[in-house]
C-alpha cells in the first residue's frame, strides 16, 4: 500500500537555512548540508528545497550547494526557486535532484510549464501556489515568495496547472505558514476535490494531528518545517522526524 | 565498474552518487567502445517509452546492448523507465523494447478512482524468490520509492523477483539469468536501495 508521503520543507537563504512565520521574519536554524545529512540518516520521506530569494530578488540558483546537498540525500529531492528555464531543470536533474518546483514561473511563463512536462514528464514537475485568505474569504494566489499578490484563483490555477500536465501541487498558506496551529483544512479539501493529481498540503503543521487531518481532507502528502526544525514553545532548533512506525501507525497504514 | 548508459533520459547523477555511496565505481557514457568494455551495466531511464528507444537508436546502443547482454552475458540492470525497456513493449508507445524478459508493459487501470496515476511514493516490494540482490535485506520491511503510471507484468512466473500491491499486484522487479529490472528508485530509497545496489556492486 502506498504510504502519505511526509515531507519536511527547508528554506535556503544565502547559503543557511531559515524558517519564518506567515512568510515573514526568517530566522537562520541551521546549516542546510548537515541538516539534509541529518534528515537523510532519519530517513524521510522525500525532501522539498525552496529557495526563498531567487524569484523575488532575481537572484541565480546555487548550484554548487544543491550539488553538495545532493550527494548527501538518499531520498527523492524537490528544488524550486528561481527555475527560470529548460537549462536549469536540466542541471537540477543530472546533479541528482528528481523534481522541479515552479511558483512564479509558473504564473509568468505557463509555456516554460508546458515545455518542461513534454520534455522531462509529469512526476518531475511540480507548481507550487501560495495563497492567502482575503477580507471577505476569497482566496487569492500570491507569487515571489508572497511580496506579490495575483488575481488567479487557486482552485482554478491549480485546475489549469493540472491540464498542462504539472504532476504535483503544493499548495501552501501565507497565513498558515510557521504559526503551527495546523494547516488551512477547507481548501485542502477544495483544492483535492477538483483535481486528481497529488496535493502536498504545506503550511501550519503543528503536531502529527494536524499531519493527520490534512490527510484525511484529501492531501497525498504532507509538507512542514517548523514542526521539523523547532522543539517546544521557545522553539529552539531541534532536528526531528517521526519514526516510521509511527507514521504507519498515524495513517493507518500498513 | 559500473557502466551506467547516458541516453538522455533522465538522473544519472544520483545513481552515480548512490554506487559511489556503497564503494562502488561507475562511468556515465554513451560511447560505444566503452560500452563495449562494460562488466556490468545499469540502464536508468525516467521519460517516455519511445522516446527512450529512440535515443538509444540514435546513438547506435541497440544491438550492442543486445549482443553484450543476450551472448555475452554481462549483467544488466534497468530501472524505472529501463525496466520497462528491457521488455517487449508497453502500452505508452509504439516502439518494440528490448525483450530480453517475457513481459509487457501495461499502463495503471484500476476500478477504484481514488487511486492517484502515477504510482508516486513509498511503498514494500514482496519477494517472490531467492535473489543475490536481496540478501541480507529482512523480507518485511523493504521499502522503496516508485514514481511510474505503467507497470510490468511478466509472462514466466519465475522471473517475477518482487511484487508490489497499487490496486493490484504488479512487478516491481523481475531477475532472469543476468538480466535485471527494478521499477522502483534504489537510488532514492535510503537503507533499502543502499543495500540492493551494494549487492548489485559487490555479488553480480
Amino acid at each position: 500500500m502506498l504510504q502519505t508521503r511526509v515531507i519536511p520543507v527547508l528554506l535556503l537563504k544565502d547559503g543557511g537555512l531559515y524558517k519564518g512565520v506567515k512568510f515573514k521574519n526568517h530566522k537562520y536554524v541551521g546549516d542546510p548540508i548537515n541538516t539534509v545529512k541529518i534528515f537523510n540518516d532519519k530517513e524521510v520521506d522525500e525532501l522539498v528545497l525552496l529557495d526563498i530569494e531567487a524569484s523575488r530578488y532575481n537572484k541565480p540558483i546555487d548550484f554548487n550547494l544543491l550539488q553538495e546537498i545532493a550527494t548527501e540525500a538518499f531520498m527523492p529531492l524537490a528544488y524550486g526557486g528561481g527555475v527560470r528555464s529548460l537549462e536549469d531543470a536540466k542541471r537540477l536533474f543530472s546533479i541528482g535532484f528528481e523534481k522541479v518546483i515552479l511558483n512564479t514561473n509558473a504564473i509568468n511563463n505557463m509555456e516554460l510549464v508546458r515545455q518542461l512536462v513534454s520534455i522531462f514528464g509529469s512526476q518531475s514537475v511540480i507548481v507550487s501556489i501560495d495563497i492567502k485568505r482575503g477580507f471577505l474569504g476569497q482566496y487569492r494566489v500570491y507569487k515571489k515568495s508572497a511580496s506579490f499578490k495575483t488575481k488567479l484563483n487557486p482552485i482554478d490555477f491549480a485546475k489549469k496547472m493540472e491540464d498542462l500536465g504539472v504532476g504535483e501541487i503544493i499548495l501552501n498558506s501565507i497565513d498558515n505558514d510557521g504559526v503551527m496551529g495546523g494547516y488551512d483544512l477547507d481548501i485542502i479539501q477544495r483544492v483535492t476535490k477538483v483535481l486528481s493529481i497529488p496535493v502536498i498540503a504545506c503550511g501550519g503543521a503543528g503536531d502529527l494531528e494536524d499531519v493527520k487531518e490534512a490527510k484525511e481532507k484529501g492531501a497525498s502528502a504532507v509538507g512542514a518545517g517548523s514542526m521539523f526544525v523547532y522543539h517546544g514553545v521557545h522553539k529552539a532548533v531541534l532536528i526531528s522526524y517521526p519514526k516510521y512506525e509511527k507514521l504507519c501507525e498515524l495513517f493507518e497504514e500498513n | 565498474m559500473i557502466t551506467i548508459i547516458d541516453y538522455g533520459m533522465g538522473n544519472l547523477g544520483s545513481v552515480a552518487n548512490m554506487i559511489k555511496k556503497v564503494g562502488g565505481k561507475s562511468l556515465i557514457t554513451s560511447n560505444i567502445e566503452e560500452i563495449k568494455k562494460a562488466k556490468k551495466i545499469l540502464l536508468p531511464g525516467v521519460g517516455s517509452f519511445d522516446n527512450a528507444m529512440e535515443n538509444l537508436e540514435k546513438l547506435e546502443l541497440i544491438d550492442i546492448l543486445k549482443d553484450k547482454v543476450l551472448n555475452q552475458k554481462t549483467p544488466i540492470m534497468g530501472i524505472c523507465l529501463g525496466m520497462q525497456l528491457l521488455t517487449r513493449g508497453s502500452d505508452e508507445g509504439n516502439l518494440e523494447g528490448f525483450g530480453f524478459v517475457d513481459a509487457f508493459t501495461h499502463k495503471f487501470k484500476f476500478e477504484d478512482n481514488n487511486l492517484k496515476v502515477p504510482h508516486m511514493g513509498w511503498n514494500r516490494v514482496k519477494l517472490e524468490k531467492k535473489s543475490k540482490l536481496f540478501e541480507g535485506m529482512g523480507e518485511q520491511e523493504n521499502r522503496f520509492y516508485f514514481v511510474h503510471s505503467f507497470a510490468v507484468g511478466c509472462q514466466e512466473k519465475e522471473d517475477v523477483l518482487t511484487t508490489t500491491s497499487y490496486g493490484y499486484s504488479f512487478v516491481s522487479s523481475f531477475e532472469k539469468e543476468n538480466i535485471i529490472g527494478v521499477q522502483f528508485h534504489p537510488e532514492k530509497s535510503h537503507k533499502f536501495g543502499m543495500r540492493l545496489f551494494k549487492n548489485f556492486v559487490e555479488r553480480y
